[in-house]
């Protein structure tokens, strides 16, 4: 039984993990070269981040286990991050709104976790909340871009966020673990997370002339207890395959 | 550390001062604000002290190898540490940093002052680095890396990068 902080950790470098290889997956398919750099360097912060927390674990776990062991030794069920991120790039503007919903998330994540009473996450919040600001930057105008442009660029950006909206839920959840890490002071409160991430989808929606979508739609959870989608297995395996094929492996 | 007798500490800190970015032409990682500490333990020997730029920045472990290699050019053996808190801001990059990057064609970052945390949807214009105009355009807010973004000066019609404050 994992303690709730390294649950916590691993759920948060997961999340910065699944995500970069997600945008990974895509470069080289952006609509303009410009665009595979910003998403490639989008996916490095990411990678840094999870870089950062996966040495943490090693470390709070005492196990031995170091930052790759995280990334590339660990089975599919074991990832802990929520669905939204392994959503599939099933179009550019998949690609953008599911990474907009995310960096409206971690924004407010990473600037409360800067005051968080553990230093190390302290100390990473700090940095990576200036880096997603960028990311948030980024994401929300392209969201303004397709929504407000084309018929068929409005369309595709509806379509996008009406097939990923359900997983938004899943970022605001709160299980034992939030709870006694928010008690402890450790993570911030997810119903104060909730109503930044609320303002900002609010705000660039109506911008995007985008309506958001009206509950009650059934939520999509479950990455968070490792409970993942179809495709999950396959995105996972590639990204550990030279890891696993060759264990010990150096480049 | 066996050739070296008792290293001037003044001697060791310019070594690493010195030593360049690997993807900024001839901007040193003193220029840039990164070394945040330099000490000489008889005990330990040497150990340097670096702030991470950006947390995904692929030239960190390259110029951490820089330093080592610097030092021992100068026969001292040194251990490298990253310290991530506080946070790198470009505002300690220091006036011969900003001016070598103008230089090189990069516009240098605005000053951010205390309130580093917050980056909100708007931003200034760019002086574009060749003519000086501040009527641009933004190709993409991220660059050839992370800390830089693209623009086009509608002035002289160059192309040009802008390193991010952050």
């Amino acid at each position: 039984m994992q303690t709730p902080l390294l649950t916590f950790i691993l759920r948060q470098g997961d999340r910065s993990l699944v995500l970069a290889q997600r945008l990974l997956e895509y470069i080289t398919r952006s609509p303009e070269i410009e665009e595979d750099m910003a998403l490639s360097n989008i996916a490095l912060d990411l990678i840094g981040q999870a870089r950062i927390l996966y040495t943490y674990a090693g470390e709070f776990e005492g196990l031995g286990h170091d930052e790759d062991h995280f990334a590339f030794q660990r089975d599919p069920d074991q990832f802990l991050s929520p669905i939204l991120v392994e959503r599939p790039n099933t179009d550019f503007a998949h690609v953008i709104v599911r990474q907009f919903l995310h960096d409206a998330f971690a924004v407010p994540l990473w600037a409360r976790l800067a005051v968080s009473s553990d230093t190390t996450l302290a100390g990473l919040g700090a940095k990576a909340s200036k880096e997603a600001a960028y990311h948030l930057r980024h994401s929300s105008a392209w969201v303004i871009r397709l929504g407000d442009g084309t018929d068929e660029s409005h369309e595709r950006a509806c379509d996008a966020l009406n097939a990923l909206w359900p997983c938004t839920e899943e970022l605001f959840e709160i299980d034992e673990i939030d709870a006694e890490l928010f008690t402890a002071g450790v993570s911030p409160d997810p119903t104060a997370l909730r109503g930044e991430w609320d303002r900002t989808v609010d705000e660039v929606l109506a911008a995007a002339t985008l309506t958001r979508p009206v509950p009650p739609t059934p939520a999509v959870t479950g990455g968070l207890s490792g409970l993942h989608e179809d495709d999950f297995d396959r995105l996972i395996g590639e990204m550990q395959e030279l890891a696993r094929a060759h264990p010990g492996v150096e480049w | 550390m066996s050739a070296d007798t008792a290293p001037s500490p003044a001697a060791v800190e310019a070594i690493v001062l010195a030593v360049e970015d690997p993807e900024l032409p001839h901007v040193t990682i003193g220029e840039l604000g990164m070394v945040r500490s330099v000490t000489i333990d008889e005990a330990n020997g040497i150990e340097v002290v670096l702030t991470p730029t950006y947390t995904g920045c692929p030239a960190t472990e390259q110029i951490r190898d820089d330093v080592v290699a610097a030092l021992a050019e100068n026969g001292h053996s040194a251990t490298v540490r990253f310290a991530m808190s506080p946070p790198w801001t470009t505002d300690w990059i220091t006036e011969t940093g900003r001016r070598k990057l103008r230089e090189a064609g990069i516009t240098p970052p605005g000053h951010l002052g205390p309130s580093t945390v917050s980056v909100t949807l708007r931003q200034t214009d760019p002086t574009c680095p060749r003519c000086g105009s501040h009527e641009s355009r933004l190709v993409s807010e991220f660059g050839g890396t992370a800390c830089k973004s693209s623009h086009v000066c509608t002035t002289c019609l160059e192309p040009f990068e802008r390193f991010k404050a952050i």
